[in-house]
């Protein structure tokens, strides 16, 4: 197998691009297509000031190195969800990736600065994990990017991880979600402007990114994840790429150039007015936000 | 995890939970992923540290490790 640029060996093949590349050529391919998904949905102005989600894994890694080499300002955020060995390990990938490219990490530490982690919330609140970390890590998220003065918040979500959450919100003809899901969403109320320059690569070309540029991360999956509908979507979605190549990336930008906007009428109606979280001071529909909320809760238990 | 008595077979290191399985070689990295029932769009295949392609065959003594790529967590 060779090159498809360079006629070298070629280590990867991407059927649904009819390519063949070798380590470089495939750096400089992931490269291209984030630089075109930016370019594509007008996600970012040359140079911006970012702030990256950062987790430890294959895609916000790999996001920072390709945003850091495109010629961005950037800046990450980890957020220690004190998810045992799963999350010591995770955050000593982000900080390795970080001080050997002299890069900046912030980092928050969800035990040590707001008095409860991942395990207990999802104990006390009887409620998954998931629900408690994705509303924890969205406040921290919002408020940093908002605080720090960022031009937006950028999110390692990729093709499949967007492929599944669309083909979920499809099946149940979700119109509310289905109005929502774009690869940027502007600033808002106190709210940052939110971008996901991944959506034209899959898990399997972010992964190989890293194996080839030398990046290393966290392979294991969080002991919270388990049974996780995503993942029985994406493993269906994966039949249907190998039978006919391009099913993902068809699925989702089509929807995105064809569909998408036939609903921003409903993407406008469904925007519920945010007024100010009387304790934090964040965008709120309620008096007090889910994420005081959630740290109250705790701290009561907690006692 | 010592790779003992895996001499004569390729070593395969699986992931999530890790654990190791041994194979007869020579086997295409593509029929291995056939009989194993794995989805090519699944997994890497990792050799000393540089991907392996599909069309690779893998020889006795060999050691890969079988990346899953899929992630399930919200961000
Ligand atoms: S799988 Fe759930 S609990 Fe684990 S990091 Fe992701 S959102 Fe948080
Ligand atoms: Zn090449
Ligand atoms: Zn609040």
């Amino acid at each position: 197998m060779k090159c498809t640029v360079c006629r070298g060996p070629a280590l990867i093949d991407l059927r649904r691009h009819n390519a063949n590349f070798c380590a470089e050529h495939l750096a400089k391919f992931c490269r291209d297509q984030v630089e075109r998904a930016i370019h594509d949905f007008d996600m970012l102005e040359q140079g911006a000031r970012i702030l990256i989600a950062v987790s430890g894994g294959k895609d916000s890694l790999a996001l920072w190195d390709i945003l850091n080499h495109l010629g961005y300002d950037t800046a990450g955020l980890y957020v220690g969800l004190g998810i045992g060995e799963y999350s010591d390990v995770s955050g000593r990938f982000v900080q390795k990736f970080a001080s050997e490219r002299g890069l900046e990490l912030l980092e928050v530490d969800l035990r040590s600065e707001h008095g409860y982690d991942i395990p207990t919330a999802a104990e006390l609140t009887r409620r998954s994990p998931c629900s408690s970390c994705g509303l924890s890590k969205r406040h921290l998220f919002d408020r940093a990017a908002i605080d720090g003065g960022y031009d937006a918040l950028v999110t390692g979500h990729n093709l499949d991880d967007e492929a599944a959450v669309l083909f979920g919100n499809v099946m149940r003809w979700q119109m509310d979600y289905l109005a929502r899901q774009r690869p940027v969403l502007p600033e808002r109320d106190g709210l940052p402007r939110k971008v996901k320059p991944l959506v034209r690569l899959t898990e399997r070309e972010t992964a190989a990114y890293c194996v080839v540029t030398g990046i290393d991360y966290q392979v294991d999956e969080c002991p919270m994840a388990a049974g996780n509908k995503h993942i029985a979507y994406k493993e269906l979605l994966n039949e249907m790429e190998v039978a006919s190549p391009g099913t993902k990336a068809d699925f989702y930008l089509s929807f995105q150039r064809r569909a998408v906007h036939q609903l921003d009428g409903t993407l406008a109606e469904g925007r519920e007015s945010l007024g100010t979280c009387d304790s934090c001071g964040a965008p709120s529909p309620s008096d007090i936000c889910a994420f005081c909320r959630l740290k109250s809760t705790t701290a009561r238990e907690n006692r | 995890m010592a790779p003992i008595g895996h001499h004569g077979a390729v070593l395969l290191k699986l992931r999530n939970p890790n654990r190791t399985q041994t194979v007869p070689g020579p086997v295409k990295v593509s029929v291995l992923l056939d009989r194993l029932e794995l989805n090519r769009e699944s997994v890497l295949l990792i050799r000393n540290g540089t991907i392996v392609a599909g069309d690779t065959t893998l020889q006795d003594d060999d050691e890969v490790e079988i990346r899953p790529v899929i992630s399930g967590g919200a961000l």
